[in-house]
């Protein structure tokens, strides 16, 4: 199997992604840069976090005219695999590649520490080998991450299931408290109607040796390893 | 602009001395013009001269086996980690521009360590903050505490650096002038670091970056007097940072680094283009030669003065190989940012700046730098009288408390003792993916990728110390920092310091400055961590208020753990583990945040140090631990050995414990329990391990004692102290969010 992860200007977890890539699961992974237009032969690209162009506007509002964002889109279309990590995520936001859109944190500040999410479907390239209800430690770190979308927009997520992680407390309650950043419906993670795109505000990359906390993070390259490859077999 | 005429209230105003201007006359055998009366009152400023400081910082000790550049030669210093790895790391302050505009100040504070970091070719893989402010029930306290905070993590994060430690003290004497230390640590392969070096006649000098604008013009000078009501209006003095920039800065520095077509490279802070292009030029023995009128501008009608005196930030001073300019001019084009040929390398020696082609000052590098001709002053020095009068502490005079669970629980909620996570969890302490302890233990700990090596930092200082004895303050500040290093499994291989000081002018001042280095040099013979740069910062002082800050010495440590199987925490790991005191309690209780918070006395002498003792005691504590049988270690500092006790069983992340503590010592509970004596750390392990530890203990001289046992859920203290730990978890946690008001 083979990754891209895009550098923007900016991106600053393109290398921790590169690197879970490379040297954990020991797959194929390159760099592409943000004027490349070209994405044949890769089967995930990855949207890294970071602060692309300052991010002094709003967040991915212009990594979203980036050259590569109108590749990334037809990839998409085509039914290729898009991951979208914190930054990412805004950008895919932006692009509109998702539905919804980041405010600031509710409590006006960055915040970066563990938090724990919830799987909500397993039936995904991206969580084949998570349980349904199963719950990951995995960092946020992110001033933008409160996740919103209008009222009725939320029913028609929450109805095509597109909802894949929720925010939730170490024994999977989903509750205020374990919120980090006042998201709609404790939103952490969503995909498209189709499941080829995905966008979360926690940090896999940074959850996936055991030497750094916790290797829950892995379960979700792992799964698109074995998606891929198992289809390809 | 019309140049202004230069009168006796011009030379003032630029800060220089009678003295001084005369001595610039004689160096240029004229009188200056105003630009060049600029550039010498830039360089010749505190900030940037050392002149009243490198005469003390002389009689540090700045050799060692393991050193690859020499103290205060480059950005930063750096120091050999084998496997072809050297570490490069340095502290400065930002605290003046803090004083005036907390979020810019500090943000930019954070962005100038970071490019001395990266200006050698290393990659930053962590930055530290040593922050003091007055206390927080002051407004402006929190004010200040707040923007310094936002500044810093927006800076950090967006640059994509983890902030992984640093400390913080709030004492009402940093009320007006607070302290903002960064210190900043990054890894190069020796055979590809770079020096900040000109040479080569006829070379191309580049200027790479950001644009130069009106920012920051003469923010070295403002640096380099006190802060008064009138400061307010310096605020155009402070830089404005631009992380996103910043970050492009790094990617392609490293790059043109990497490729080999860099001859030479400095990062323009301090008195912008003037020091870069006076130190490369002075550094490398030859001349150079700038024109002004080709420096990419982002204002209009900018003169020669204010082009050579800005700081606007996130810029570069390149000097590269006369046939790889095209090369080197497309790295930085990749990553849109300017690299402009402002001028070339000469042979005779003279900094010569140009506008169009006219010569608009013509100066010796020499004469600028430090080790050159810039001044060196010794400078008086007197014994404070304050001392005789702070030392005295009659401790028969002070009561003992009859309830020790209620000091337990207030002590706990001091600010100074109290947990910062309100603060670190407004950082990135994660990307990067190398952070493997974040803050919260006694250092933090980041992987060398590719090695089974690892490395320990942490910023030290207690000023309350230094203020009541300075020459055993000072010592105390590194053999702190290095016992946390020690605790975290980590060699203690080298520091940086940062010193914040009152006006040197002030004799009494100057007195503590010296003792204080003084003892910081003695510590650092003793436990073999030689000082391998650092920063001094005077004129921390508020004139209106007559107040100058506690002397406050930071020590930055970095410790090399030699495999990644001895990193070790501070927090209790298991029930039934036993509990061992290294070390040896003692009545002291001079100085300590007890006598602070209780009985509102800032008195006595601080806790003595023996250095022999304490490099032993960290000997026999690293040799324990890289024999796998210790499973937490924690130094005692401020709160002593009950606040380190309670800190061992509420701060694992995945759980609390508890402990069951009996304690035979024959002195005052109090002193016991709260004072602050020197040379102790707290370990668990568990009871099978006790002989060895023993052994081990013995080899070493250390005394220790088995004085309790890990438990669930309360700490007990003989029949002194009986808390839950969930309660006491409650408010070390909690105490500076609610008196931020989140």
């Amino acid at each position: 199997m083979k990754f891209g992860v895009v550098i923007f200007p900016g991106s600053n977890c393109d290398y921790d992604a590169y690197k879970v890539v490379s040297d954990v699961l020991k797959e194929k992974v390159e760099f592409l840069w943000h004027k490349e237009t070209s994405l044949e032969n890769y089967d995930c690209i990855i949207l890294p976090g970071g602060f692309s162009y300052g991010d002094y506007l709003r967040t991915g509002a212009i990594a979203r005219f980036s050259p590569i964002m109108k590749s990334v889109a037809k990839f998409a279309n085509r039914g290729g695999l898009v991951w979208g990590i914190c930054n990412g995520f805004q950008i895919l936001l932006e692009a509109g590649l998702l539905p919804g859109s980041m405010l600031m944190n509710s409590h006006l500040r960055f915040v970066c520490k563990n938090i724990y999410i919830k799987v909500e479907r397993n039936d995904l390239p991206y969580t084949q080998t998570c349980q349904v209800g199963q719950i990951l430690k995995i960092p946020v770190a992110h001033k933008d991450g409160n996740y919103y979308i209008s009222q009725k927009e939320l029913l028609e997520l929450e109805r095509n299931n597109q909802v894949i992680f929720r925010y939730c407390d170490e024994n999977g309650n989903i509750t205020e408290a374990s919120n980090p950043n006042g998201s709609l419906a404790n939103i952490a993670g969503i995909c498209n109607k189709e499941g080829n795109v995905i966008g979360l505000m926690p940090h896999p990359e940074r959850a996936s040796e055991k030497i750094l906390g916790s290797d829950d993070g892995k379960n979700l390259f792992w799964s698109l390893v074995q998606h891929t490859n198992g289809a390809s077999n | 602009m019309k140049k202004p005429k230069i009168t006796k209230k011009v030379i003032s105003d630029h800060g220089l001395s009678s003295e001084e201007y005369k001595k610039i006359c004689q160096i240029l055998a004229r009188k200056p013009n105003f630009t060049e009366l600029g550039i010498f009152s830039v360089m010749w400023s505190e900030h940037c001269s050392y002149k009243n400081s490198l005469a003390v910082l002389k009689k540090l000790p700045r050799e060692g086996k393991k050193l690859v550049v020499k103290t205060g030669e480059e950005n930063a210093g750096a120091i050999d980690l084998g496997n072809n790895l050297a570490v490069v790391f340095k502290i400065e302050s930002h605290n003046h521009p803090s004083a005036v505009e907390p979020y810019q100040g500090a943000a930019t504070g954070v962005g100038g360590i970071m490019r001395d970091i990266f200006t050698m070719g290393a990659r930053p893989i962590t930055c530290l903050d040593s922050l003091r402010f007055g206390e927080l029930k002051h407004q402006r306290a929190r004010y200040l505490m707040d923007g310094v905070i936002r500044g810093i993590g927006d800076y950090g994060n967006c640059f994509g650096v983890p902030t992984v430690g640093g400390e913080i003290y709030f004492e009402d004497c940093y009320l007006s002038n607070p302290l903002v230390n960064a210190m900043a640590v990054g890894l190069v392969k020796k055979n590809k670091m770079a020096f900040a070096r000109a040479a080569g006649v006829g070379n191309p000098v580049l200027i790479v970056g950001s644009s130069t604008g009106r920012d920051g013009i003469h923010g070295a000078t403002f640096a380099s007097e006190e802060i008064s009501k009138k400061s307010e209006f310096k605020r155009p003095s402070v830089q404005i940072g631009d992380p996103f920039t910043e970050k492009l800065l790094l990617e392609a520095t490293l790059e043109a680094i990497e490729s080999g077509y860099v001859v030479g490279i400095q990062d323009m802070g301090a008195a912008g283009l003037t020091c870069s292009s006076a130190e490369m030029s002075a550094k490398g023995n030859c001349g150079m030669e700038i024109d002004v009128a080709l420096v990419p501008l982002r204002e209009e009608n900018m003169t020669p003065y204010e082009i050579m005196l800005s700081e606007s930030q996130e810029r570069m001073l390149v000097v590269t190989k006369k046939d790889k300019v095209k090369e080197l001019q497309k790295i930085f084009a990749k990553w849109d940012l300017n690299s402009e040929i402002i001028g070339k390398v000469t042979d005779d020696g003279i900094l010569r700046v140009k506008n169009s082609g006219k010569v608009v000052a013509e100066i010796p590098a020499q004469a600028l730098v430090v080790g050159g001709g810039a001044p060196v002053y010794q400078r008086k020095t007197k014994r404070p009288k304050y001392l005789d009068k702070f030392n005295k502490l009659k401790l028969s005079k002070i009561p003992e408390p009859k309830d020790y669970n209620e000091v337990l629980l207030k002590l706990i909620s001091s600010p100074n003792i109290a947990s910062k996570i309100w603060i670190y969890q407004q950082y990135d302490t994660s990307v990067r993916t190398n952070t493997v302890v974040k803050p919260g233990s006694d250092a933090a700990v980041l992987r060398i990728r590719n090695t089974h090596k690892a490395l320990a930092v942490k910023t030290d200082g207690n000023g309350r110390y230094i203020y009541l004895d300075p020459y055993n303050g000072g010592q105390i500040a590194v053999a702190e920092a290095a016992r946390n290093v020690v605790c975290a499994g980590g060699k203690p291989l080298g520091i940086t310091n940062c010193l914040n000081f009152g006006n040197p002018y002030d004799k009494e001042i100057f007195w503590t400055f010296y003792e204080a280095v003084m003892g910081m040099g003695k510590a650092c013979r003793i436990l073999e961590t030689p000082v391998t740069g650092g920063n001094v910062s005077f004129y921390n002082e508020d004139t209106d208020q007559k107040r100058a800050v506690y002397p406050t010495v930071v020590v930055g440590m970095v410790g090399l753990i030699e495999d990644l199987k001895h990193i070790t925490t501070s927090w209790f790991k298991a029930e039934g583990d036993l509990i061992v005191l290294l070390g040896k309690n003692k009545e002291e209780l001079g100085g300590s945040e007890y006598l602070k918070v209780i009985h509102n006395l800032v008195k006595g002498k601080p806790p003595k140090i023996d250095l022999n003792f304490e490099k032993n005691l960290q000997s026999s504590c690293l040799e324990a631990i890289q024999a796998g049988i210790i499973k937490s270690a924690h130094d005692c500092s401020e709160g002593g050995l009950a606040i380190a006790l309670a800190e061992c069983c509420i701060t694992n992340p995945d759980r609390t414990f508890g402990a069951k503590i009996k304690l035979n010592d024959k002195i005052r509970v109090d002193s016991l329990l709260f004072g602050e004596t020197q040379s102790r750390i707290v370990v668990s392990l568990a009871k099978d391990s006790l002989k060895k530890l023993e052994k081990i203990a013995q080899k070493y001289k250390v005394p220790m004692a088995v004085i309790g046992e890990v438990t669930p859920d309360r700490l007990i203290i003989n029949d002194w102290i009986d808390i839950s730990s969930e309660q006491l978890k409650d408010l070390y946690y909690n105490a500076i969010g609610n008196l931020m008001g989140d």
